[in-house]
């Protein structure tokens, strides 16, 4: 147990510690979606025709769809208009070229979430693109990946620098109409990271993106995209924090991976935006579409994440298992309490032969928190010796709150193996009490039940990853209990 | 050490202690016998400060204060201990990991630094040596998947890394066999001192040839009826609990 917790009441009335704004001039376009906003934002990138033309694509087709409604998620209905699309730190043009020259006030937020970017990067071996609002400002260790050859940076750069790369890779994994968010952020998406990582190279470093929402009303759709060619490994982090806001926030971002023969990636998430306050007031909606494709045989995709923040959370990291004897991994902590929504899972689609999948999934409710695991394994008719694992636990603490389960399977092909466990537990008072009489408070009691309910799932995080995430779980349940 | 006067409790609307008093000193061991649903278990659990039981009436001093005015965690960091008749399972979490940190919890009530990890390894080595235990079960989930037997061992592993000087023991002989009883026995004799009192809470004599108490008393329906030395035991064993009952409402 690291420390005492102070009294419950001073916990339970305890601010979201990241709710703060930096003060910096933003470049922000009026509220409203139209054509001529997605080429003001293209334009703003000096982005290529092709991609504008891919962008407003995207738009009408984003017009012609509708808003999914099968989530087990009650919230107001967006207000597409009322929402500014883009902002950059005003600085924009004139970009830093190390960190003596960004914004002391930036650096300063950065330190506040306990991220010193250049000692952290320096010291945990981490090359960081933080991407603050829409703009990536401060990126890292570039030199050293590119001597081996791996190309990481934002999105925006990637597009000008490696317009053949991003031009074959980009929505092949999630297409612009895939859903309702997905084409929303194919038309407008903002920045981003992009990761190439050659044949055969095993990237010296994990990469790490610091994402950040700062301005009002502004919608965050980052874009990230990962490729990994045959033979090559790389592990990717992701984190992110958000100012408390009254007004809420969407966020609907895409990730899409790209694994060839033999390659390997791991991405690893912790989330951790504004969740609203107890009332259910503000926080962000978080819309995201993760995919993963394994394309080439043998490959490995891996998605790890611990999700704590946001008020609605709508979130299926998948892997197209399309390689020969490819595996496909999801590691799920989801967090949920006080008015928090979540409605979040993953799909597996066998399509190759001898392919994998592992699925371990772990819900926390508390306060009247609701949480659904939604999650698909679909085996295809030609997908023989396909095999799947998932277990999927529910716990709950205190009686107010809610745990669902909505597991999807089609298996078309008979020789299958289909592996499905489910449990649902409470946090006992008699768990409690026992500790207590040991002389544990009730908090550090609920962290330590916690942690260890979660501990499958914390052990595939990078080490110093794992750390912040049982940090980041036990200030997410404060006075949950009591 | 430990005063009880006139105490009244009750968990939900059935009133189960009705007056009860009793006395601990350092160094004593008592033995609380008596049949089913005497109070025996109560006791053991309003001591400790367990929220389902409501105090009614009476007082509990312990080393001068008021113990009922203590949350459970308090009376633990003060050097309360019991020894659970039926411990929990807590899946995942670490029976290392919860022994550090109540022995951390103690140690930062008491003004000591953490224990580093290399000295509680060797000390939990030591203890679990002496109780015939498999290190191993360091490594185990808190009481995941123990048999009855090793569940209260690790009980009386818990208290002798946690030293309390008033240990209550609920029931902590039944479910043993013989082997498990003799170790249990060995390791509750170990941490006898002058300093330390031992409340054992027990149906049977039989727990009683292995650890010898100072005084024995009887509880029946909420109140202890007659109090006596070991001899009381062996007088309990032969002639039952109605012997006692009979003579006290005489």
């Amino acid at each position: 147990m690291a420390t005492e917790s102070e009294n419950l009441e001073s916990l339970v009335n305890r601010r979201y510690e990241h709710g703060f704004v930096t003060e910096i001039e933003t470049e922000t376009l009026p509220p409203g979606l139209n054509e001529g906003v997605v080429r003001a934002i293209s334009a703003r990138k000096n982005e290529p025709e092709w991609l504008l033309e891919w962008r407003l694509q995207a738009y009408r087709q984003w017009l012609e769809m509708e808003e999914p409604e099968w989530a087990h998620l009650h919230y107001p209905k967006i207000k597409y208009d009322e929402i500014s699309y883009f902002a950059a730190p005003k600085s924009d043009d004139d970009r830093p070229k190390s960190l003596d020259e960004v914004d002391p006030k930036l650096l300063e937020t950065y330190d506040k979430l306990g991220i010193p970017l250049h000692e952290r990067a320096r010291l945990a071996g981490v090359a960081v693109d933080a991407v603050f609002d829409s703009v990536s400002v401060a990126t890292t260790f570039k030199e050293k990946l590119s001597d081996a050859g791996v190309i990481f940076s934002s999105f925006s750069e990637a597009v000008i620098e490696h317009p053949e790369l991003v031009r074959k890779y980009l929505g092949t994994v999630v297409p612009r109409r895939d859903n309702y968010f997905a084409a929303l952020n194919s038309a407008v998406f903002s920045d981003g990271s992009f990761v190439y990582i050659p044949k055969g190279v095993r990237c010296p470093m994990e990469l790490s993106t610091y994402f950040r929402i700062n301005a009002a009303n502004t919608g965050q759709f980052e874009r990230t995209l990962i490729v990994a060619e045959e033979g090559s490994y790389v592990s990717y982090l992701e984190g992110c924090t958000a100012p408390m806001r009254d007004e809420n926030q969407l966020h609907a971002a895409i990730v899409e991976l790209v694994a060839m023969d033999d390659a390997e990636i791991k991405y690893s998430t912790v989330q951790n935006w504004y969740p609203g306050d107890e009332n259910g007031v503000g926080g962000i909606y978080n819309f995201v579409t993760k995919r993963g494709d394994c394309r080439g045989a043998n490959s490995k995709i891996s998605w790890t994440q611990v999700e704590t923040g946001s008020a609605i959370t709508w979130k299926y990291p998948s892997c197209l298992l399309r390689g020969a004897n490819s595996v496909g991994e999801f590691y799920s902590v989801a967090v949920t309490n006080n008015m928090q929504q979540a409605d979040t899972g993953t799909k597996m689609i066998h399509i190759g032969p001898n392919t994998r999948s592992t699925i371990v999934s772990k819900g926390i409710s508390a306060g009247k928190a609701q949480q659904s695991y939604r999650g698909l394994v679909r085996v295809m008719p030609q997908a023989h010796g396909a095999r799947n694992h998932t277990q999927c636990d529910s716990l709950l603490i205190g009686k107010d709150c809610g745990a669902h389960t909505f597991p999807y399977m089609e298996i078309k092909n008979p020789s299958a193996k289909i592996e499905h466990e489910a449990t649902t537990s409470k946090i006992s008072a008699n768990q409690l009490f026992y500790c207590r009489q040991r002389g544990i408070s009730e908090e550090d009691a609920v962290n330590m039940i916690v942690n260890g309910f979660c501990k499958e799932v914390f052990k595939e995080l990078p080490m110093e990853f794992a750390v912040e995430a049982q940090a980041l779980l036990n200030v997410s349940l404060e006075g949950a209990v009591g | 050490m430990l005063q009880i006067e006139n105490l009244k409790s009750r968990i939900g609307e059935t009133e189960i202690l009705r007056g009860l008093s009793l006395s601990v000193n350092p160094g004593e061991v008592h033995a609380i016998m008596g049949p089913n649903g005497s109070g025996k278990s109560t006791l053991a659990q309003v001591v400790a400060g367990h929220q389902d039981y409501e105090v009614t009436g009476g007082s509990v001093t312990y080393k001068g204060q008021d113990l009922l005015e203590l949350e459970p965690e308090e009376r633990a960091r003060e050097g309360i201990f019991l020894g659970f008749q039926y411990p929990v399972e807590i899946p995942g979490v670490n029976n290392a990991y919860l022994l550090k940190a109540a022995l951390n919890a103690k140690r930062k009530h008491a003004g000591l630094d953490e224990i580093d990890a290399f000295e509680f390894l060797k000390m939990a080595r030591e203890k679990m040596a002496t109780l015939d235990m498999d290190p191993k079960f360091l490594n185990r989930g808190v009481n995941e998947g123990f048999s009855g037997g090793e569940k209260k061992r690790n009980e009386i592993l818990q208290m002798a890394m946690l030293e309390p000087e008033l240990a209550i023991l609920d029931e902590t002989d039944s479910g043993l066999d013989i082997d498990a009883l003799k170790a249990v026995a060995n390791g509750v004799n170990s941490l006898r001192n002058p300093d330390r009192a031992i409340v054992l809470v027990t149906h049977y004599q039989r727990l009683l040839d292995y650890i010898e108490p100072d005084f024995v008393h009887v509880l029946s329906e909420g109140q202890i009826i007659k109090s006596g030395d070991k001899s009381l035991a062996l007088a309990l064993e032969e002639k039952g609990y109605d012997w006692v009952r009979e003579a006290a409402s005489a």
